[in-house]
């Protein structure tokens, strides 16, 4: 059982690690999401494998402490999974704000310093347009 | 009252406190600030005289408070002869200089400003003297760079004043950092920071293998801040500051720091072969180096400025020497430097202030229209030339009897000669200042028509003239100050006199021919001049600019290699330095052997790890699909909420699973927005470079938690486990712990989560009303959107879904504290269930019926939860004690009720207002993306139009 659990740490790691290695926004967002899954196992692995031994109590003292697994680790992981979903909702905003401010998804600036494209010359009918508009229809039909 | 070594401290901190002042009093005008800039100074004056009986006598003050005990760096002061002499230059010269510029400054001239700057000065210099700690004594040695580059750049819109402070901050800093090493080998080698345990140890340090290293930097920091060659090329440059920050910081007090420091070395550091050479050759050539480019200078300050170099030249060459003599001729030195130097910088400012040129080629015969400076100004720079009966001539006379007893790597006539070199340039540029600027024919083309300044300007030069004349006059008065000073510098007793004539020795002659030479030079100085400007010589702060520059470049092509803007190379290398560390650890070997078995993996389990494996295969190889991606991902979170059920891990299940729908309702929202599908970008070989990062990185973490897994280890949740009922009231470890025993770090959680939803409310706010939102205002559709939005089916399902699920949350949340559950599981349910209708009805249906705010949610609950900590207060208990009791209400049976259910309400509203915030404010984007609005829950409702046609009879 280590094993199957030490591997599929190491197969969301690789995973999340390629993925936040892309060049764009949803992708990097993946490789977060798969990389925080990667740690929770992680740390709740910790606490070692225990098939069977839930911690709550059933008695009022505790006889043999083996009879249940760590608690600290769960506790741990508990708050962890519950803020890294509050982690990725800000990374989404980041990302939805930043398309709809820039008009493309690319993680990467074009160089130091830089401003990241040509932006379209300003049509002289609308001096605030950028030459950005947003199509929201998909470009091929995503079977 | 106050002891007398408690003076200490107070005469040190009395410039700081004051310079808080001057600021506040200009509202009141130029003479209550000039006056309250005073006062400080006066009070330190007054303290400091009723010390200065006891330190003649000998004694020793000292004063230590503690600061910070690790670093033995503590605030000690202590006051000797070479202190006390210092302390009295610096009070003495600041109270003459600012009498001087209240009457110099213009007025437009920020006073205050100007005052608080000299106050903070004056309290580093102060600082300096003072101290016995050595890493005290770097603070404050910093501090007068600092302040020094505050008023040389006092006149902020003048470039030459903006550069010549840069220039003087990066020499003196550079000067300074190389100080704080050589200082900190020092305090390692004696074993102490105290400046007395160091200046005990003289021999113990000269015998160490580091004194060599340890020596050379500091003289690095003094050089840098006395402008000896080759870092002498700043202080022309700073003066650029107005006259009296010239005559206090640049002749006076600041430049002597470095000279200062060599003193106060020099029982530890000086009498070898090293100090000697560096010390004494550095000297000798900034001497003679110094006084030949003044002589060639037009600009009045500058002449002054390198005469200051050439002096502070001759002055470490005496302290190079080594020899008691030397150090007595120095101390008298910088005593009688001073009194010339300071009252011919002032006379220089007032030249310049009344006929508005410091041109010397502009100027001459200025005796006739301003008699009183004339006479000021000659008296002060025919004591720098030397000449008898002036303080001057005495302390050149030892030091040139000092110089022709000096032999050189067994030469003994070339320092001599080159002394009497220095001195007779020295002569040439004193006289030059006399007769071309006050001698020969009034002219009538001066920019202003000159005459005296009031008696204020006039007043503080010409209290130091007395100085100069009285000292060259009778030498004895100085004799008791030189001795106490110069006994601190060698800590042996000294005795000794001062006479004008000594006999026809050496030194006379060396002075009379000195005097010869320098006429001489006077007379043929045209000539001179412009075979002076026919040799090629370097200009100092090209050089200086153009290293700057070079180094400016370099830098920006190392920023440009490792800072583009790629995030992706950040993370790149950020996952591989990781890796490398673990490596760099597991190397260490501190890993023990395996001492657990492996447990069993049954059919079931297998199955789903295949599947898990499988999934995370298919995110990464169809990532670019992401759509499709999206799915497989609810695949993992499931898996792995799956293999925490196996694990005995129920309440993590729970957790795992709804936050796994949460995510995916919020990725799939801004899936919405974004492009369906990624472009392909990286070429193959990067590809292929990001995977075996990738697995490199992967392969690392298996390793990790495999090792980990079968290792045993000892915990601490025995007591968790051992009082989670008794002490807790409850059987549920994981929730007893997040809401009693770790309720501090639960209630922290809370607040970031809520912090969370509150910056991406704030976030689509000024995303909506910017540009991006009236861009989204015009955004199209596609034309396949489904006709669909609010099936029947879904609105009602949902609808009917709604209390059972809210019962559902309500009964996880009580049961939480004893069985799998909680707050934070029962605010998720909550939050699944709301969002369903969000999905199911629209956002505008659904928003017009809200009757909470989602932000008012997470205000209650964080308010709730550090009330329950509060309530513990009352009891008398540290905050978020829980307590825990047992009810009957008939005809229920006996259950508990603790206070930590209090607080897992707190947490179970904060997190349900910060999921609901978070997906509401995504969910504006559509709304502002202009889609419609419905008024119907759904689109197709079967009543109404039943209605209509049972209304209208047979409706066609």
């Amino acid at each position: 059982m280590e094993l199957l659990v030490a591997s599929a740490v190491g197969a969301l790691t690789a995973g999340g690690v390629y993925l936040i290695l892309r060049l764009r926004a949803f992708a990097v967002i993946l490789g977060l999401a798969l990389l925080s899954y990667a740690v929770n196992i992680f740390l709740f692995s910790t606490g070692r494998l225990a098939v069977g031994k839930p911690p709550v109590l059933d008695g009022y003292t505790v006889s043999d402490f083996a009879a249940y697994t760590d608690p600290l680790p769960q506790a741990l992981v508990l708050t962890a999974i519950v803020i890294s979903f509050g982690m990725t909702a800000v990374l989404v905003m980041f990302a939805l704000g930043a398309y709809l401010e820039a008009g493309d998804d690319k993680v990467d600036m074009d160089g130091p310093d830089q401003p990241d494209r040509q932006i379209a010359a300003t049509t002289p009918q609308d001096p605030e347009s950028d030459g950005i508009t947003f199509s929201f229809a998909p470009k091929e039909r995503d079977a | 009252m106050f002891s007398e070594n408690g003076l200490l401290p107070i005469i040190a901190i009395l410039p700081f406190l004051g310079a808080l002042f001057p600021g506040l009093m200009i509202r009141a005008g130029r003479n209550a600030c000039a006056s309250f800039t005073a006062i400080p100074t006066v009070l330190a004056l007054v303290l400091l005289a009723s010390l200065a009986p006891g330190v003649m006598g000998g004694t020793v003050y000292r004063a230590e408070i503690m600061w910070l005990p690790q670093l033995q760096l503590s605030a000690s002061f202590f006051l000797d002869g070479l202190g006390l002499l210092f302390a009295f230059m610096i009070l003495g010269v600041g109270l003459l200089i600012t009498l001087y510029a209240r009457f110099y400054l213009s007025s437009k001239d920020p006073m205050g400003q100007f005052y608080t700057y000299l106050l903070l000065f004056q309290g580093a210099m102060l600082g300096i003297v003072l101290s016995d700690n050595i890493l005290l004594l770097l603070i404050f040695w910093e501090l007068t760079s600092l302040s020094s580059f505050l008023l040389i750049g006092y006149w902020k819109h003048l470039p030459e004043g903006r550069q010549g402070a840069r220039m003087a901050l990066t020499i003196t800093g550079a000067g300074g950092l190389a100080m704080i090493g050589g200082m900190l080998i020092l305090g390692e080698i004696v074993g102490s920071y105290q400046l007395t345990d160091i200046l005990a140890a003289g021999d113990q340090i000269k015998a160490n293998a580091w004194y060599a290293p340890a020596v050379i930097l500091i003289l690095l920091g003094a050089f840098t801040k006395s402008a000896q060659f080759p870092f002498h090329f700043w202080l022309p440059h700073a003066m650029a500051a107005p006259t009296p920050v010239s005559a206090y910081l640049h002749s006076a007090t600041m430049v002597k720091a470095g000279v200062f420091l060599m003193a106060r070395m020099w029982p530890a550091l000086a009498g070898t072969d090293l100090w000697f050479y560096v010390v004494a050759s550095v000297g000798l050539v900034t001497m003679v180096l110094g006084a030949i480019i003044a002589l060639f200078k037009d600009d009045l300050k500058a002449l002054l400025a390198f005469s200051t170099v050439s002096h502070l030249g001759l002055l470490t060459m005496l302290l190079g020497f080594g020899t008691p003599e030397a150090a007595i001729a120095a101390v008298f030195h910088i005593i009688n430097h001073l009194t010339f130097k300071a009252a011919l910088f002032m006379t220089a400012g007032i030249v310049d202030h009344e006929t508005g040129t410091r041109d010397i080629k502009r100027l001459g015969g200025l005796a006739k229209v301003m008699p009183i400076t004339a006479a000021i100004g000659t008296v002060a720079a025919l004591s720098m030339a030397g000449f008898p009966l002036f303080n001057g001539f005495l302390s050149k006379e030892a030091m040139l009897h000092e110089a022709s007893h000096t032999s050189w790597w067994e030469n003994p006539w070339i320092v001599g000669a080159l002394a009497t070199l220095g001195a007779l340039f020295s002569v040439a540029y004193s006289l030059r200042f006399i007769f071309h600027v006050f001698a020969g024919p009034v002219r009538d083309d001066y920019p202003a028509k000159p005459h005296d300044p009031g008696f204020g300007m006039w007043a503080a030069p010409a209290f130091l003239c007395i100085f100069v004349i009285a000292i060259g006059i009778a030498p004895f008065l100085a004799t008791p100050v030189v001795k106490m000073a110069a006994e601190a510098v060698t800590g042996e007793d000294l005795s000794f006199y001062f006479k004008i004539w000594h006999g026809v020795n050496t030194a006379l002659l060396m002075s009379v021919a000195a005097i010869i030479g320098g006429v001489i030079l006077l007379v043929a100085h045209r000539p001179l001049e412009r075979l002076w400007a026919a040799m090629p010589r370097p200009e100092a702060k090209t050089i200086f600019d153009s290293l700057i520059t070079a180094t400016q470049h370099g830098m920006r092509w190392l920023t440009g290699i490792l800072h583009q803007g790629a995030i992706s190379r950040y993370l790149a290398i950020f996952v591989a330095a990781t890796v490398a560390l673990g490596l760099i650890a597991f190397s260490g070997g501190a890993m023990g052997p395996e001492t657990r078995d492996l447990t069993p993996v049954p059919p079931v389990a297998f199955v789903g790890w295949v599947l898990l494996m499988a999934a995370v295969a298919m995110v990464v190889l169809f990532h670019r699909m992401r759509f499709r991606a999206l799915v497989v991902i609810g695949v993992i979170g499931l898996m792995i909420s799956v293999g925490f059920v196996y694990l005995s891990a129920p309440d993590l299940a729970l957790t795992q699973i709804s936050v796994e729908t949460v995510t995916i309702l919020l990725l799939l929202l801004a899936l919405h927005f974004l492009p369906k599908q990624s472009p392909y970008e990286s070429g193959p070989t990067r590809r292929a470079g990001d995977a075996t990062l990738a697995v490199i990185a992967g392969v690392a973490a298996a390793a990790l938690a495999f090792s980990f897994m079968m290792r045993d280890f000892s915990t601490i949740s025995d007591y968790h486990l051992a009082n989670s009922k008794s002490g807790g009231g409850g059987t549920n470890v994981v929730n007893v712990i997040l809401v009693d025993f770790r309720g501090y770090d639960t209630y922290g959680e809370i607040i970031v989560l809520g912090i969370a939803g509150l910056c991406i409310f704030a976030l689509m706010e000024s995303l909506l009303n910017g540009p991006a939102g009236r861009k989204l205002r015009k955004a199209e559709f596609g034309p396949d959107r489904s006709r669909d939005r609010h099936p029947l089916m879904m609105v009602v399902a949902t609808r009917v879904m709604l209390p059972i699920a809210l019962m559902v949350g309500v009964y996880i949340f009580l049961r939480g504290h004893n069985q799998p559950g909680g707050g934070f599981v029962a605010g998720l349910i909550f939050s699944i269930a709301l969002l369903m209708q969000y999905m199911a009805s629209g956002f505008a249906w659904t928003i017009r019926r809200q009757r909470i705010e989602y932000h008012a949610l997470i205000g209650f609950g964080v308010v709730i939860a550090g009330l329950t900590g509060v309530g513990s207060w009352l009891a008398g208990r540290p905050f978020l004690t829980s307590n825990f009791g047992y009810f009957e209400i008939p005809p229920i049976e006996e259950f508990e009720l603790a206070t930590a259910m209090l607080f897992d309400l707190g947490v179970f509203l904060c997190v349900l207002g910060a999921v609901m915030l978070m997906l509401h404010s995504l969910s504006r984007l559509a709304r502002h993306a202009g889609e419609t609005v419905n008024n119907e829950p759904m689109d197709y409702d079967p009543s109404r139009s039943v209605q209509a046609s049972s209304s209208t009879g047979m409706g066609a």
